[in-house]
This record gives structure tokens, C-alpha cells and sequence, in this order.
């Protein structure tokens, strides 16, 4: 029995070192993106090109996804409000909803899925295949061309698709409610953004942007930490999405907290 | 251990790289014990060594890809013990490294593979010289008509030029290649042996050769360093180093020998 309690204990204990370890690590990779994002070079057609890649690769799914979740959200919510006789609430509910939590939760989870696999298998096979190496020994910062310039793309273009969502996924509701109260398109409007304030809108650009954030720097860092070939390529990808699906979970859960704190002390 | 004395008739040139008591070990795996190499003025060092001897790590340390665990490592003057990344960075400009795998960036052109290190290094430069001198490197190399084609497109012998050439692009001063002619067919490793000598006569280089074929060893190298378990076994002209009945010696050459004759 002791014996058995032995190895118990090293499996725990070896397996909170390496989290330990990972947590390390990964502030490491973060801080030092803040410490060279400030500094020159800035690799602006970089940046640019990413920030094109990313809305390239996510913007119909972002469409298709938003536009069916202003329906459908719609739809459902209506005989909730019916049996109140409350249907004219619809548009500035679906708006709460679409602008708070819906959007930036939709446009992340899809940056997460489309370009966190994508930045992950890419700069994991160029670890693998040494073009990484190839930068620095050609005097070339691979960080900050590889990773400053993709996590800036991410945090500027997610609050931008987040935006995007919003108004495509409000415009799916409003087809539905036209075809149900014949409502015009003002008065849809005018009822809908009469419940949310500049705190909500701004709250979710913001909340968008560390999604953004975390999908880029956590893709990088797994692509960069590949290793062994094309198997370590695949696991990179697929870290990638599972660590910033996570990530974004738990950081929802913190803002949202951070929110109803927030409006607590009046704001 | 037999280390031949230096052949009398070469000049004295000062060194340019200069390698002392050189250690690396990863983990429990002691891969370089200790290590002594010295390069030359305008000089190629062929490196000899079996697969897993510690070859491609001792070339990554020269530029700081790996750190040393103990040893002195001086390039060009400069050591490289404790260097920042700024001196480090201007050091890496004046070496030319050509990978193993050549290393080739898959999403460019080769034109833009070639482009890249120089606009990165070089932000003064005007596009159209930026343009002349990647023709000029693709020139160097023969490659000049595949200056559209992705490196998808390239034969494995294509891709070492380029690399090549992508590191001839800023001049340098010192080449380290690693395993030049590793998985090409002897005609196509017999160019790139004289692409290696034509670099060093155009662009006075001095050059390590990393390589465990004879051939290529013989054809590019003025001095040849034999590395075993960890150490520099053996150094001297080729004929001196394989002018030996030492097993340890001809075992290597008999075997790249057979290997070579055998299609
Ligand atoms: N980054 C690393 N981490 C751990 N071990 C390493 C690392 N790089 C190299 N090694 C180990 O060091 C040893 C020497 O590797 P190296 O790549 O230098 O061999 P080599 O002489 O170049 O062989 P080859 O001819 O096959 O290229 C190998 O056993 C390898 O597993
Ligand atoms: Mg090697």
C-alpha cells in the first residue's frame, strides 16, 4: 500500500509540475509579447495581410452563423414573449442578447475553430521544418514577425467581426419579425437599441478583443512549441483550438462577473 | 586521439572562427565532450562525422541557435559567450547558414524566399535594387528562371541552391553548410560541391561543410576534421586524414566507398 501511495503521489505531483510549468511558460509567452509589440520593427504589411487572412477565412461562416442565429433566436423566443403579450419586446431582447454575450461569443468560438487551427498548423510546421530557425539565423526576430503580427491581427479583427456578427445576426431577426409583426426597419431599430447603452456596446468590443488576444498568442505558442514532425504539427492545431475555446469559456465567465460589478456601482 | 600536424606549404591566415573545449549535452546525452576547430581566412573546413554525431548542433551553436554548455566560441573576433541579441543579430549577418532541410519559407516565391532577409535587414533598399540582387544570388546558383516558382515546385538539388543563394543575399562573410549533398544523386551533389568551391572563390568565404559523404568532403574541403564520440578525432588534408590503417578511420571510408559505387 505504501508503495502504491508512492507512485500515486509522484503522478500528481509530476503532473501539477508540469502544469505548473505550462502556466509558466505561457505568462512568459505572453509577457514578452507586450514587451516587443512596443518596439520597432512593426512589420506593418505583416499585420495587414493577417488581419486580411483572418477576416477572409472566418467572414461567411461569421455571416451564415449570425444571420441564422438572428432567425432562429427569434423564433424561439417568440411564444415566451406571446403568452405575456410581449412580442413587441422581441427586438430589444434579441439586441441584448446578439450585442452582450451572443456576438463575441459566436465570432470567438469560430476565430477560435477557423484561425487558431490555422495559425497553429502553420507556424508548427514551420518550427518543424526549421523555416523558424531560417528567420533567426538570417537576423530576422521570428516573434515578433510571426507572433506579434498574428495576435495583433487577432485582437484588432475579432472586436471588428464581432461587430459584423452583431448587425448581420440583428438583421436575421428582423427578417423574422417582419415576416411575423410587420415591423419596418426603424421602428425595429429604434426598439431594439433603446434597451442597450454604451457600456454593453463597449464592454463587448472589449470583451472581443481578449478573445481575439487569447486566440492568437495561444496559437502561436502552441505552433511554436511543435515538435517531431507532422504528427506535432497536427497536435499543435488541435491545442490551438482546444486551449482557446477553453480560455475563452473561462474568460466570459470573469467578465461577465466583472460586468454585473460594474453596473452595481452605477455605471 | 591523432591529430596530424597542419600541412607546411598553406600560408598562415588568421582565424576566423575559433572553437575551444567546446561541451553540449542534452539531458544525460553528452553529444559535443569537447570540442577544438579552428577556420581560416578563405578557408573550407569539411566536418566528418557519423549520423547523430553532434554535427548540425555544433554548427547551430555557431550561431546561436544552441547554447554551449562549456567552451569558447569566437567568430569573426566576437565571442559568443553571453552575447545580447543586438551584436548577436549583427554577427548573424555576416554568416551564411544553409539548412539541412534547406528550410525554404513554403508560403514565398523563391524570389520572395530570396527578398525576404534583405528587405528585413536592409530597409533602405530600393525595390529595384532589392530585384537586381536577388537576380544576382539566383544567378550565383543557375536558378535564375525558377525566380516565380513556389518551393513546392523545386527538385531537392533546386532547393539547396536556393538556400544557398538565399544566404548569399547578404553577403557573407563566413558559409556554414550542413549536409549539402545529403539525399541528391551524385550528379546533382557533384554540382552543388562546385557551387560550394565557386562561392568561395567569388565571395572569399570561409566555409564549414558539414558531411558524411566522401565525396563532397574530398571536393570542397581544403582541411578535413573527423568528429567521434563528442571530440575532433582526427584533422588534416584528406589524404593525411584517410592515409591510415586506424579501423575507426577506414570503416567510414570503405563504407562511403561501397555505398557509392553501388547504385
Ligand atoms: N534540440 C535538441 N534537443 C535534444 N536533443 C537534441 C537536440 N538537437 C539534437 N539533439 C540530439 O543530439 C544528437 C546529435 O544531433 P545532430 O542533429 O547534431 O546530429 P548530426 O550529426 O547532425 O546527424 P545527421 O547526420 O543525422 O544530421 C542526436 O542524438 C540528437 O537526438
Ligand atoms: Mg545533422
Amino acid at each position: 500500500m505504501g508503495a502504491h501511495d508512492e507512485v500515486g503521489r509522484t503522478v500528481i505531483s509530476t503532473s501539477i509540475d508540469r502544469l505548473a510549468l505550462g502556466v509558466h511558460d505561457g505568462a512568459a509567452f505572453v509577457g514578452r509579447f507586450f514587451k516587443e509589440v512596443a518596439r520597432p520593427p512593426y512589420h506593418l504589411r505583416e499585420i495587414i495581410h493577417q488581419c486580411y487572412e483572418v477576416g477572409y477565412r472566418t467572414l461567411p461562416l461569421i455571416t451564415l452563423t449570425g444571420l441564422i442565429t438572428g432567425i432562429v433566436f427569434t423564433k424561439q423566443s417568440r411564444p415566451s414573449l406571446a403568452a405575456f403579450g410581449a412580442t413587441s419586446w422581441l427586438p430589444s431582447l434579441i439586441t441584448i442578447a446578439l450585442i452582450r454575450s451572443l456576438a463575441p461569443l459566436i465570432t470567438a468560438l469560430i476565430c477560435a475553430g477557423k484561425v487558431g487551427s490555422s495559425i497553429g498548423a502553420e507556424l508548427g510546421s514551420m518550427k518543424v521544418t526549421e523555416q523558424v530557425e531560417a528567420m533567426e539565423v538570417s537576423a530576422i526576430n521570428p516573434f515578433k514577425y510571426l507572433v506579434v503580427t498574428r495576435t495583433l491581427a487577432t485582437t484588432l479583427m475579432v472586436p471588428a467581426l464581432t461587430l459584423y456578427c452583431g448587425v448581420v445576426g440583428l438583421f436575421g431577426s428582423f427578417l423574422n419579425v417582419r415576416g411575423n409583426e410587420a415591423a419596418s426597419l426603424a421602428s425595429f431599430l429604434k426598439s431594439g437599441f433603446s434597451t442597450i447603452g454604451f457600456l454593453d456596446l463597449g464592454s463587448s468590443v472589449v470583451k472581443a478583443a481578449v478573445y481575439g488576444f487569447s486566440v492568437g498568442i495561444i496559437a502561436c505558442y502552441h505552433g511554436l512549441r511543435a515538435t517531431s514532425g507532422t504528427q506535432g504539427v497536427g497536435r499543435a492545431a488541435t491545442a490551438s483550438v482546444v486551449m482557446s475555446m477553453f480560455v475563452i469559456f473561462v474568460e466570459e465567465v470573469l467578465i461577465v462577473q466583472v460586468n454585473v460589478w460594474l453596473r452595481g456601482y452605477g455605471l | 586521439m591523432s591529430v596530424l600536424p597542419e600541412p607546411t606549404a598553406a600560408p598562415e591566415r588568421e582565424p576566423v572562427i575559433s572553437i575551444r573545449g567546446l561541451q553540449k549535452s542534452f539531458g544525460a546525452l553528452s553529444v559535443l565532450r569537447d570540442v577544438d576547430l579552428e577556420v581560416r581566412t578563405e578557408e573550407n573546413l569539411v566536418v566528418l562525422g557519423r549520423s547523430g554525431s553532434g554535427k548540425s548542433v555544433l554548427i547551430k551553436i555557431m550561431v546561436g541557435l544552441l547554447q554551449a554548455d562549456a567552451g569558447e566560441v569566437v567568430i569573426l573576433g566576437q565571442s559568443l559567450v553571453g552575447l545580447q541579441r543586438r551584436p548577436l543579430d549583427a554577427l548573424r549577418r555576416r554568416i551564411g547558414f544553409s539548412f539541412q532541410s534547406s528550410a525554404l519559407y513554403d508560403s514565398m516565391s523563391v524570389g520572395e524566399n530570396l527578398a525576404f532577409p534583405l528587405r528585413m535587414n536592409m530597409t533602405d533598399l530600393r525595390a529595384s535594387e532589392v530585384n537586381d540582387r536577388v537576380r544576382e544570388s539566383l544567378d550565383e546558383v543557375g536558378l535564375v528562371d525558377s525566380i516565380g516558382k513556389m518551393p513546392s515546385e523545386l527538385s531537392g538539388g533546386q532547393r539547396k541552391r536556393v538556400g544557398i543563394a538565399r544566404t548569399l543575399i547578404l553577403r557573407p562573410e563566413i558559409m556554414l553548410y550542413d549536409e549539402p549533398t545529403a539525399g541528391l544523386d551524385p550528379v546533382t551533389s557533384a554540382e552543388i560541391n562546385e557551387l560550394i568551391r565557386k562561392v568561395q572563390t567569388d565571395y572569399n568565404t570561409a566555409a564549414i561543410i558539414i558531411t558524411h559523404d566522401l565525396s563532397c568532403a574530398r571536393a570542397t574541403g581544403d582541411r578535413v576534421a573527423m568528429l567521434l564520440e563528442g571530440r575532433v578525432y582526427r584533422s588534416g588534408t584528406f589524404d593525411e586524414v584517410f592515409d591510415t590503417r586506424d579501423p575507426l578511420v577506414t570503416g567510414f571510408y570503405d563504407y562511403n566507398f561501397i555505398r557509392e559505387s553501388t547504385p
